[in-house]
């Protein structure tokens, strides 16, 4: 028997199978492996931003600070680049530095019990405002080995590729829904989520989960930074200005409630993708203004909340009656 | 010998109450401990202090001899002191093997191996009967199989003490029946067993042992059968109450006048079939029925917090278009629902905030009532329904569950409503509680309003009402009038054949 759990997330993927066969039915060269794998490789810092957002969320939270994360860190990248530091190092201590911040947030909004949205607004203008006392400009990585990993990719059947930033995403994304459905951390995020009294009382340890969820989203922001900084070969303090939304659209599209408690990380990547293939259909079309990208983008958000609503909706009344 | 658990001198202090002043309370191995008390009393209190839910001021608890301290829910799983909630404390987003296996899932090399984990879950539940699809949402099922779930998720293998917390609360008899052939079952393999209800019948029924809680005070403590019923509720309300509730000589028909309410034909489709239902000033109508008879729907049909798509409604003479709650108040119909947490309080609110809620809305936004009337009004709903609070500024969610109903009770009344629908007015009461708001519920009718009382215990609905419709399977199958009323006509007409 179908569990309704699922359906979200076949939702998700049926909007983008039959957005990519649209495209197909209007474009020539438009179904194939190579849009596929661009897609994947344009929208992988997002979508591996947008995962640690799946966990805050799955929790009932939000999290802001994704954009400024991915700007900050591609900032430090660059300039420890300029020191003369091996990117897989500064990347490292990113990724260090990404955890370590996102736990500082969780413990602030755990500890003081403060809404998330303010905290993580507050950590919003903190890293965007450091990017700024580091560099006004872009600063371009010229490490051997960033170009190099530019150009490692997997071949696909067809003319495509998965290129090396995909490939990270698609790791992080397993190592996620590994976390996420098969850890006793998992369940406690999908507990708070559902209800967080009832989880503090079965006995979750929130202060131990809020801390992990935030860490967990502090360095996949971290992560979506060094695979755009890379992917990009340079730092640009306005690097991942309202990524944070993106993020939030990505993990929505894919089936998450934002009431928290239900939705699969999974469903982020397709979430994520939808998004990336409305802006290339529109980029296909050639004569559309770019403007369609978000307007389109809008449209298929409200259509899903609203999906969502009823979903939930139905389960409510059967529960009651 | 040394008792399973024993607490001594325990404390506990909310700002401006004195929820638990030095309390002794100790359940042996292989003992249905029931524990006993008026609203406010302390029962919850103590309870959240054995089970983590909140740290005492001071005290010392034992464990089969040995001091534990208990610092989080945590702690008392890990040492093997279980507890089931009044209301079900689990997560209705999660399937019910993930509600089961919470925080101690199978594992295999790190991961949570789920195929274990959904047989740890089908076995828990089969030991008690249950046969239910453990992948599911939880909140998908109705509350009585929920209230099972928590009960299967509070029994370990090592658990020594298990604490039910109104459990029988939302069940009906059989499951009633079949929870307790579970607690002996426990009770024979040596657990200590703390059951808190209000259901007096059930107390001697299932304990072994009484403890009377009053005013944060232990004020008793004996064996089930040198403790009976009158001198048990003595302790409780500190003074003799008559136990049984006699039907009251009724106003008679002919004085009462016109119908106010007339339903004819309401339902909604798959909740509730369509039914006829009218209500004259000054009487009190009962909804009878088994659980999921549908009692909750007819009184939100009513409402309007259903939206019905059949048949009409006047109120008064005069047709409700399409019912709505906020059209409701302002035709002078007031709602208070079944389920306080979710639909009766705001629970963040203090207590005069909640009390104004429905009359403002009835006046709308650009009447807004002064802070000072709204003080009188609190204060008067305060001393009227004899609410325990320090003051009307006390957020709702720190009062105890029947001080929490009469504040719901206080504001349906505060819209000075024509039409008063009461959905399981006492459920969670104590008797002292009960009594009172029986006896409220004869006092409204007697100014005039009329009544529509939803209700699970039979006797409840025998004592108060002078009509009652009788309801099964979501369908209205019968009325009883004024003397034809007692529990076997009622029984006799939900056991009938259903036409």
């Amino acid at each position: 028997m179908m569990n309704e759990k699922y359906l979200p997330l076949l939702a998700t993927i049926a909007v983008f199978v039959a957005l990519f066969l649209l495209g197909g039915a209007l474009y020539k060269h438009f179904l194939s492996t190579q849009v596929l794998g661009d897609i994947l490789a344009d929208n992988a810092f997002v979508i591996t931003a947008a995962i640690g957002t799946t966990f805050v969320i799955l929790s009932g939270g939000i999290d802001l600070s994704v954009g400024s994360m991915i700007g900050f860190v591609g900032v430090v990248i660059a300039n420890l680049d300029l020191a003369g530091w091996h990117p897989l190092a500064s990347a490292a201590l990113m990724l260090a530095f990404g955890l370590g911040f996102g736990a500082l947030q969780g413990l602030i909004i755990d500890f003081c019990e403060i809404q998330p949205f303010i905290v993580t607004l507050a950590g919003l203008f903190l890293l965007r405002g450091s990017c700024f006392m580091i560099n006004l400009d872009s600063v371009p990585i010229h490490s051997p080995f960033v170009e190099w990993f530019a150009t490692l990719s997997i071949p696909l059947p067809g003319e495509g590729e998965l290129r090396s930033s995909a490939v990270v995403m698609l790791v992080a994304l397993a190592a996620a829904i590994g976390i996420a459905h098969f850890t006793r951390f998992g369940a406690n995020v999908y507990a708070i989520g559902g209800d967080r009294t009832s989880a503090a009382l079965m006995g979750v340890p929130m202060r131990r989960t809020m801390v992990g969820i935030y860490a967990l989203g502090g360095f996949y922001s971290a992560l979506g930074g060094v695979i755009y900084a890379f992917y990009t070969s340079s730092g640009y303090p306005l690097a991942g200005s309202g990524t944070e939304l993106t993020a939030i659209a990505s993990v929505v599209l894919g089936g998450t409630m934002l009431t928290g408690g239900i939705g699969m990380v999974a469903g982020t990547l397709f979430g994520g993708m939808i998004l990336g293939l409305i802006a290339t259909l529109i980029v296909f079309n050639g004569t559309l203004n770019g403007a369609w990208i978000m307007i389109i983008s809008g449209v298929l958000l409200f259509v899903f909340i609203v999906l969502q609503r009823s979903l939930v909706g139905s389960l409510r009344l059967r529960g009651a009656a | 010998m040394t008792a399973r658990i024993e607490m001594t001198g325990v404390s506990k202090a909310f700002p401006g109450v004195r929820a638990l002043d030095g309390v002794d309370f100790r359940v042996e191995a292989g003992e249905v401990h029931a524990l006993m008390g008026e609203n406010g009393a302390g029962k919850s209190t103590l309870i959240k202090i054995m089970t983590g839910a909140l740290r005492g001021d001071g005290g010392e608890i034992r464990l089969d001899g040995r001091p534990v301290q208990i610092g989080g829910p945590g702690d008392a799983q890990a040492l093997g002191i279980g507890a089931v909630y009044q209301e079900v404390n689990l997560i209705p987003t999660m399937s019910v093997t993930k509600n089961l296996t919470l925080l101690r899932q199978p594992r295999r090399f790190g991961l949570i191996d789920w195929r274990a984990a959904r047989e740890r879950a089908r076995e828990r539940l089969r030991r008690l009967d249950v046969d239910i699809d453990v992948e599911r949402p939880l909140g998908s099922y109705s509350v009585a199989v929920q209230q099972l779930v928590a009960i299967a998720r509070a029994l370990e293998d090592d658990t020594r003490v298990l604490v039910l917390d109104e459990p029988t609360a939302s069940l009906d008899a059989n499951e009633t029946a079949l929870l307790f052939k579970i607690v002996r079952d426990l009770k024979a393999r040596g657990l200590a067993i703390v059951f808190i209800t209000h259901f007096i019948d059930q107390v001697y029924a299932i304990a072994d042992r009484i403890s009377v809680l009053r005013n944060g005070r232990l004020v008793g403590c004996a064996p089930t059968a040198e403790l009976p019923p009158p001198q048990m509720i003595a302790l409780m309300l500190g003074r003799e109450l008559e136990r049984a509730e006699e039907r009251t000589a009724q106003t008679p028909s002919a004085v009462r006048g016109e119908p106010i309410l007339v339903a004819e034909g309401v339902g909604r489709r798959r909740l509730m079939q369509p039914f006829d239902l009218s209500l004259r000033a000054g009487e009190v109508v009962g909804l009878a029925g088994l659980l999921g008879s549908g009692r909750t729907e007819v009184a939100k049909l009513i409402f309007g917090a259903i939206k019905s798509d059949s048949g009409a409604m006047t109120v008064a003479g005069a047709p409700v278009g399409a019912a709505s709650p906020g059209r409701s108040l302002h035709l002078g119909i007031a709602f208070c629902p079944e389920d306080r947490k979710a639909e009766g309080i705001v629970a963040e609110l203090s207590v005069r905030e909640n009390i104004v809620l429905a009359l403002q809305t009835k006046r709308g936004v650009f009447r807004r009532l002064s802070h000072s009337e709204q003080q009188a009004l609190a204060d008067n709903m305060i001393e009227a329904l004899a609410i325990a609070t320090p003051d009307a500024e006390k957020p709702v969610g720190q009062l105890s569950g029947g001080n929490q109903q009469k504040v719901v009770l206080a504001r349906a009344l505060a819209s000075e409503p024509r039409i008063l629908i009461l959905d399981e007015p006492t459920r969670g009461i104590d008797v002292g509680a009960h009594a009172e708001i029986v006896a409220l519920i004869r006092r409204l009718c007697a100014d005039g309003l009329g009544l529509v009382v939803a209700s699970s215990e039979l006797d409840e609905l025998v004592a108060v009402s002078d009509r009652i419709a009788v309801l099964k399977d979501r369908r209205k199958i019968g009325e009883i009038e004024e003397r034809a009323i007692n529990r076997q006509t009622i029984i006799d007409t939900i056991a009938g054949p259903s036409s």
